[in-house]
């Protein structure tokens, strides 16, 4: 049994608050720059060239690389023989979330109530999805998620009968509606199988990969590299102003499902998609 | 060819910018969103005054992060613009000339657009650091209580955005996406 202070995951979370939303990861600023080698549109490239130089100032100058500075989404992955002494894992999430939005000069952007719209003030309450594995690690994931792109998402309730020809429809038809709403180019999710809920939460735990990382699994990869050059066939480009560069990733994941079912959920993630781990 | 353009915008000025141009906006702008529209439009509603000369203004669609110590403002990139679309013609309507924001948007406020000569311009979402340093003063002018949402004006200095759409309706989120859709897709 090992033994962690719940002041250990406040400090953490304060720290993978500021460090998400500061720095562009190494994986989408390499791609942003591979895409801008082959972007044919003039108006495309020279947005690339904005948010390529954009996320060189925001980490320089420790800003927002968006003023969206999300929804905190945390993904807790708790080795179970940890004991957690010192107060309540939640508490120390919520209070790691308040101090690194407030000391950061991160945006707070959370209402109390969906209709009666009075902001919280300190960017409360997080979203905290919990895995239990076994052993005695603990792992932190920030994933601070904007709504531009987030309001373009979507679930698709589809029969086995509609099979991958349709799964794919329903993601290239996603992609499309999202347009330039959800600031290309995009990182998109997706969530395969499951139940409702499941399918959605795959799509979000599909955008913490690392862009280019493919699915260990062969047919799934062989879809990703199918679907990224189908999305990047629409034309949307980047900020939806026309281009090849539509979407710099799209990582699938797949979950056993219903005799009766088959759930397509897409998360869609903007380029900056931004998400910063610690393992304690 | 980048255009200088200074904000407020009068009809002159507009009427010589078309879909496509990639201006520098320089001047004074006004920030406004969600519940900031909800709130002009309130007002407009009971025949109340606006805080700020609507004639010839242009509202930026954008909600900053907070500022540090001694900077002017916090990151303030572009949001969704089509969240403002069912505020928009009513606006028009009282003579604002253009907005910053990004995304399409819906045939109401194209018609409005060009019913009112109007404009609307493109910024780069997600760009957020590099426009803040576009932006040379704010303060607070009304409707503090909405934080980051409220009500702001901005002098700007080269900041640059694209016009989408131009005062005749031509639309670039949809004449440029056809150049490069290839369309066997199924």
């Amino acid at each position: 049994m090992r033994k962690i202070n719940v002041e250990v995951i406040t400090k953490t979370v304060k720290e993978l608050c500021m460090e998400a939303n500061y720095y562009c990861n190494d994986d989408i600023r390499d791609a942003l720059i591979k895409s801008k080698k082959t972007e044919e549109s003039p108006i495309g490239s020279g947005i690339l060239d904005q948010i390529i130089q954009n996320a060189e100032i925001a980490g320089r100058k420790k800003m927002p690389i968006c003023q969206d500075t999300g929804m905190a989404i945390i993904f807790l992955t708790i080795g179970q023989e940890i004991y957690f002494e010192g107060g309540l894992i939640e508490e120390a999430v919520q209070k790691g979330v308040r101090q690194g939005y407030e000391e950061g000069f991160l945006r707070k952007s959370i209402v109390r109530d969906p209709f009666n719209r009075i902001n919280t003030g300190d960017n409360t309450p997080a979203i905290i999805h919990y895995d239990l594995v076994k052993g005695d690690r603990l792992t932190i994931e920030v994933a601070p998620k904007g709504f531009g792109s987030e309001n373009m998402s979507r679930i698709h309730m589809l029969k086995p009968s509609d099979g991958i020809e349709g799964a794919k429809e329903a993601i290239i038809s996603t992609v499309d509606l999202a347009g330039g709403n959800a600031c290309p180019p995009m990182i998109v999710g997706v969530g395969i199988g499951g139940s409702f809920e499941k399918a959605a939460f795959l799509s979000k735990k599909a955008l913490l990969r690392d862009v280019g990382e493919h699915s260990a699994i062969p047919y799934v990869k062989d879809l990703e590299i199918e679907l990224l050059d189908k999305i990047n066939q629409l034309g949307i480009g980047p900020q939806g102003l026309g281009g090849r560069t539509t979407a710099l990733g799209i990582h699938i994941e797949v979950f056993p499902t219903h005799i009766a079912g088959l759930p397509v959920a897409v998360n869609i993630g903007c380029h900056v998609t931004r998400h910063a781990k610690k393992v304690i | 060819m980048t255009k200088k353009i200074t904000a407020p915008l009068d009809k002159t000025a507009i009427v010589k910018l078309e879909a496509g141009d990639e201006v520098l906006l320089s001047g004074e702008i006004y920030t406004s969103r969600d519940a900031g529209h909800k709130r002009m439009i309130e007002q407009i509603e009971k025949g109340e005054e606006l805080p700020f000369n609507i004639k010839d203004a242009v509202i930026y669609y954008v909600g900053p992060s907070p500022n540090k110590p001694g900077e002017i403002i916090g990151s303030a990139g572009p949001t969704t613009s089509y969240r403002m679309d069912a505020y928009t013609p009513k606006l028009l309507d009282s003579g604002l000339s253009g907005m910053i924001g990004k995304g399409d948007r819906n045939e109401d406020v194209i018609q409005s657009m060009i019913k009112n000569k109007a404009v609307y311009f493109a910024a780069v979402g997600g760009a957020a650091a590099l426009i803040s340093d576009k932006i040379v003063s704010s303060e607070i002018i009304a409707y503090e209580d909405l934080g980051t949402e409220a009500l702001r004006r901005l002098i700007v200095k080269d900041f640059p955005c694209i016009v989408v759409i131009d005062s005749e309706g031509h639309d670039l989120y949809k004449s440029e996406k056809v150049k490069y859709r290839i369309t066997n897709n199924e």
